[in-house]
């Protein structure tokens, strides 16, 4: 190590942190009230933790229990999905990174082409995979959960909302005033009620308007209500990104003979869409957020599932535990997302 | 002549408008048909007559005259009463933390900025239902029990059923009060007018800040003081289990709160960081070159700019914790969702009046929420000459 | 086109016909024929009451109301393990069977009128007899409900529970805060956490949900019930013959025990027993089964897989589980309890 380079970085710290009586004094307070708050947790969670062992008994008090996320690990990870069966979920999602990575360094052609057929191909394999049929066990979706389960319902509630986001903007923006005001009335409506609601009124009303013997499964009614709200959160952000273009580039497309569909298809939404996408990445982050309100009609996501595991006589009092895992895993995937979502701003709409 | 109309806009227009009313008034009516059907097959009553019947149902938390023996339709009320006062309070709230936060990610100094940004991005990330079950169970474990309350001046006690404070035996006195509230705060908008008339004529300032503290704080003191001395209070004696009389702030009440707040404030210090970074430095140097203080550059100058960015997603984390107040559902405080679309719909089933009661009140409230934004919106927006 | 929409009409008469010749005697039952179909009965239960309906942590129920879904699916398939679970909270158990998605509730759900009038759902008899108390801290020293005066009580949403305990209280002039929580279990962690002086339900589910308080023996469950709570299989209006099958499989249950037949005997008793009651029990005589449009081993099935409603109650809460609890009200009338049978006839 280079002596000149500590001394510097040294320096670098204290020119931070104590330039001036009043930094230092705001250095001091805030450090206080870091340690304040982190030392108990980081004591319980790590130093004191236990991490090895069965049962309840061998954890040590005044600790973590590790033990008790250890024991879980495969509830919390798939719910009640027989463990024989495990497989397929982990190979679905495996097909979804194999469909999905190579869109970063693929171009043109290839990169539309891989898109649009993982984009077609993907959602029904996944439906097929995890719910059995044509040769595969049958699994229902009540023995879905955990996390496998909170992520299926954020993927597919999204291929409602993108697609159904997307016509609604267009609708927002259309000519035909019947077109307009439906399409305002519809987000502004989704926009305007709380999702726990919405997700009681899909759970109940769903099965009501539906002919007498046409049942809708559980799960696919949840996914149903949370697609039909951030379909409206999602028409907002594909409108800015529409009201971002210059008036021009649709006037162009109109005065080369393109009628409607082509304008919007190959000139105006390919654009808008480049300039929304990180309102929709945020967007999604909200959505996989609000996956946690499913719980209110028994649907076991991975918060259910780690309350659910909170019930267990065998292991009373894992309440820190439980919360402090599953959160962390929810912090990671939005926090990761919202950082993809970041770079996608700074790096700005491509120039043509 | 086909061709000729296939090819006419207006018609091709009026050709898919007819279309998609037809096919959308089929459609409810085959919803409407079907649910209709199944209700009556379900033998499940309809109707809003249930609304009549007495409820009998005890809520911890009432700001309305709602007791146990009264109507359904006095419980809904009891519900939305809570919803707007916890989610008022958390939008007040909300606004000043992330004011702050979004201040101190903006500060020179690296530490404040690089914790209050810490701060935003452990905020965002996570679902609020954990920050409501946190502050619930947080709030609870760190709070005394009720042998062990903290007492302030024999009047006040704090633990974890809640804080008690005395409560007016006759309420009428405080009506008085709250209408002489209102006239200060009418009083206080007259010489703002009257300040700033003042001022565009004369350039004087007037001591408006002096004066709107004497009104606005003064004499509703007072108002309070002279209500309380002409009624009797109900003071809260420890009993047996806990204290008795006196008028509860619950748990639920400070946990859905701090929950909303603290949440909240993370989105709304991101709206305040990008809407004072949206001041280019040029505004902020010719004032500076004016001969402009800090303090005034930053009232005069880029807040009042800042504000025309930061007001649209305002209103939506406004109109967010409006909605979000429906998680108290979770912790029990008795909120419309709870009470109403909880409670109330166990009791008589009917799940279809009561779900569309309690969304129009969210989609009512939001409305208001909106209207009162834009009106302060078109206020404060840019006047171009 | 003509020529092949009669032939469609007529095929389909021929099934009408058909349909109509083997079933002449029975009404239609879309439930039963759903189940068929299905191959599974669809049984809402409680989220979790442990001895009542619980899922271990392979996700595997247990309990009484569980027990009686499980001989319902033996009665009406022969196969006590075709039988799905759809938990529901407090709130959802209506909707759930007024929708159709599930066949039947057996769940902890209270008889009470209100309910049978405007619901739209009817009560196919008494598998337990509740009765409302409290759980309190030791530390309390209450022992009675009329010690609660002052008390906060956490109580779930929705239950009669709730109203049960507000009338109560009223009625007696005595002031107690009630909170009430849209889950059991979220107003058991608000009592554990010390928010309330008091948690609400009824006697048998109190002593299951002891076990999720972080020191069960710091709280004890008072003895005197301030309500009668008799709780059984809940089915929706409609289907007259499957609400018959209900019925007649708790009646058989509890007939079985008072004709002493077990699961363990069940074989020799078909085949020797001469009471005729017995025998028309089991399929022996007559053909009882098949008036319901079952077979006629319908009730040998149940009782050969689950037993009769006293082996269940000892497996699930009674001194086979760790609920420990009395027969008490749900011994037979011929032992001092309330369950009583009509004869099979």
């Amino acid at each position: 190590m280079n002596p000149q380079v500590r001394l510097s970085s040294l320096a670098l710290w204290r020119s931070r942190l104590f330039s001036t009586p009043l930094d230092s004094a705001i250095s001091l307070v805030v450090l206080a009230a870091l340690v304040w708050a982190f030392a108990p947790l980081v004591r319980w969670a790590l130093i004191n933790a236990t991490w090895a062992g069965e049962t309840r008994a061998d954890c040590a008090p005044g600790g973590a229990c590790w033990v008790f996320i250890k024991a879980r690990f495969g509830q919390f990870m798939y719910g009640f999905y027989p463990a024989a069966e495990r497989w397929r979920p982990n190979l679905f999602l495996g097909l979804v990174v194999a469909g999905i990575v190579p869109l970063f360094w693929l171009h043109g052609r290839a990169r539309l082409a891989l898109g649009l057929a993982a984009l077609l191909a993907l959602p029904v394999l996944g439906v097929w995979l995890l719910g059995g049929g044509l040769g595969l066990r049958p699994i229902e979706t009540r023995d879905w959960g955990g996390l496998m389960l909170t992520l299926f319902i954020a993927v597919y509630a999204g291929l409602i909302a993108v697609p159904l986001g997307i016509l609604l903007a267009l609708g927002r923006q259309s000519r035909l005033p019947l077109v307009r005001t439906l399409s305002v009335v519809f987000i502004e409506f989704w926009r305007g009620v709380p999702i726990i609601a919405v997700i009681f009124l899909a759970s109940l009303l769903l099965p009501l308007i539906m002919p007498a013997g046409v049942g809708v499964d559980r799960l696919a009614r949840a996914v149903i209500g949370l697609g039909l709200v951030i379909a409206a959160y999602m028409a907002e952000a594909v409108r800015g990104g529409l009201q971002a273009l210059p008036k021009g580039q649709g006037e162009a497309a109109s005065a080369l003979g393109l009628g409607y569909w082509q304008t919007t298809g190959l000139i105006t939404l390919p654009q808008a869409l480049r300039i929304s996408l990180p309102a929709m990445t945020n967007e999604f982050i909200a959505l996989i957020k609000n996956t946690t309100l499913v719980l209110v009609v028994s649907i076991l996501d991975l918060l259910g599932i780690a309350q659910g595991s909170l019930a267990d006589p065998a292991w009373v009092g894992m309440n820190m535990e439980a919360y402090l895992f599953s959160g962390t895993i929810y912090w990671l995937i939005c926090f990761a997302l919202s950082r993809w979502s970041r770079s996608l701003e700074a790096g700005g709409p491509r120039s043509h | 002549m086909l061709r000729r109309l296939y090819y006419d806009a207006r018609v091709r227009d009026l050709f898919w408008q007819i279309a998609i009313s037809v096919g959308l008034v089929a459609l409810t009516i085959f919803f409407v048909r079907n649910a209709s059907q199944n209700m009556v097959n379900a033998g499940i009553a309809s109707g809003f007559d249930f609304l009549w019947r007495s409820s009998g149902i005890d809520v911890p938390f009432v700001l309305t005259s709602y007791t146990a023996s009264d109507s359904i339709w006095a419980l809904f009320w009891a519900g939305v009463a809570n919803t707007v006062f916890v989610s008022v309070i958390a939008m007040v709230l909300a606004t000043i933390m992330g004011f702050l936060i979004g201040l101190a990610r903006l500060s020179s100094h690296w530490l404040l900025s690089t914790a209050a940004g810490a701060y935003v991005e452990f905020v965002r990330n996570i679902p609020l239902l954990f920050f409501v079950l946190f502050w619930y169970f947080g709030v609870i474990a760190a709070l005394p029990q009720p042998r062990d309350s903290l007492g302030f001046f024999s009047a006040i006690f704090l633990n974890n059923r809640g804080l008690t404070v005395p409560s007016p035996l006759d309420g009428s006195v405080f009506r008085w009060a709250l209408l002489a509230i209102l006239l200060a705060f009418a009083a206080q908008w007259l010489v703002a007018r009257w300040a700033a008339a003042r001022k565009a004529r004369t350039g004087q300032d007037a001591p408006v800040i002096a004066a709107g503290l004497m009104l606005c704080l003064a004499v509703p003191l007072l108002a309070l003081v002279i209500a309380a001395r002409a009624t009797g209070w109900d003071m809260p004696q420890p009993g047996r289990f806990n204290l008795r009389g006196g008028f509860v702030i619950i748990p639920e009440f400070v946990a859905l709160l701090a929950a909303l707040v603290t949440y909240t404030a993370g989105f709304v210090a991101e709206i305040v960081r990008g809407g004072i970074a949206s001041v280019v430095k040029g505004q902020r140097e010719a004032a500076a070159s004016l001969g402009l203080r800090p303090g005034q550059i930053l009232r005069f100058v880029v807040v009042p700019q800042a504000l025309r960015v930061m007001i649209p997603p305002m209103t939506s984390q406004y109109l967010n914790v409006l909605k979000n107040s429906s998680f108290g559902a979770a912790i029990a405080y008795p909120d419309v969702v709870s009470l109403f679309m909880g409670s109330a719909l166990n009791n008589t089933g009917q799940a279809i009046e009561i779900i569309a009661m309690t969304l129009a009140v969210y989609l009512f409230f939001g409305l208001i929420v909106s209207a009162l934004m834009n009106w302060y919106n078109a206020r404060i927006a840019l006047v171009t000459r | 086109m003509i020529n092949r929409i009669s032939t469609t009409a007529v095929a389909a008469f021929a099934m009408l016909g058909a349909g109509a010749a083997t079933a002449q005697t029975l009404v239609p039952s879309p439930t039963l024929d759903a189940i068929r179909t299905r191959g599974s009965l669809e049984c809402g239960v409680h989220v979790g009451v442990p001895g009542f309906s619980f899922p271990n942590d392979k996700g595997e129920w247990s309990g009484l109301d569980v027990d009686f879904c499980r001989a319902l699916a033996a009665a009406v398939l022969g196969d006590a393990n075709k039988v799905k679970f759809t938990p529901t909270t407090v709130q959802q158990r209506w909707p759930v069977l007024q929708s159709g998605q599930v066949d039947l509730l057996s769940r902890n759900t209270t008889i009470t009128f209100s309910r049978n009038a405007s619901l739209g759902v009817n009560f196919q008899g008494i598998n337990f007899y509740e009765g409302q108390t409290f759980i309190v801290r030791k530390a309390s020293k209450a022992t009675a409900a009329k010690d609660l005066d002052g008390a906060s009580v956490c109580v779930a949403a929705g239950s009669t529970e709730e109203k049960n305990a507000a009338d109560w209280f009223r009625e007696r002039n005595l002031k107690v805060t009630i909170t009430n929580f849209q889950k059991n279990d979220d107003a058991i962690a608000a009592y554990d956490a010390g928010r309330c002086d008091a948690y609400t339900a009824g006697v048998g589910a109190l002593a299951g949900q002891r076990a999720k308080l972080k020191t069960p023996g710091d709280h004890i469950i008072m003895a005197e019930p301030i309500s009668n709570d008799p709780q059984g299989p809940v089915t929706r209006y409609g289907d007259e013959r499957w609400q018959a099958v209900v019925r007649w499989v708790l009646n058989g249950m509890i007939a079985a025990e008072a004709l002493g037949v077990t699961s363990k005997n069940v074989d020799d008793m078909r085949a020797n027993s001469k009471n005729a009651e017995v025998r028309r029990l089991l399929g022996a005589e007559g053909n009882f089964g098949a008036m319901l449009g079952l077979s006629n081993d319908w009730m040998f099935n149940a009782i050969k897989a689950v037993g009769n409603y006293g082996e269940s109650f000892e497996r699930t809460v009674g001194s086979g589980s760790t609920l420990k609890l009395e027969r008490g009200q749900n011994a037979l009338w011929t032992k001092g309890g309330l369950l009583f049978t009509p004869p099979f006839q």
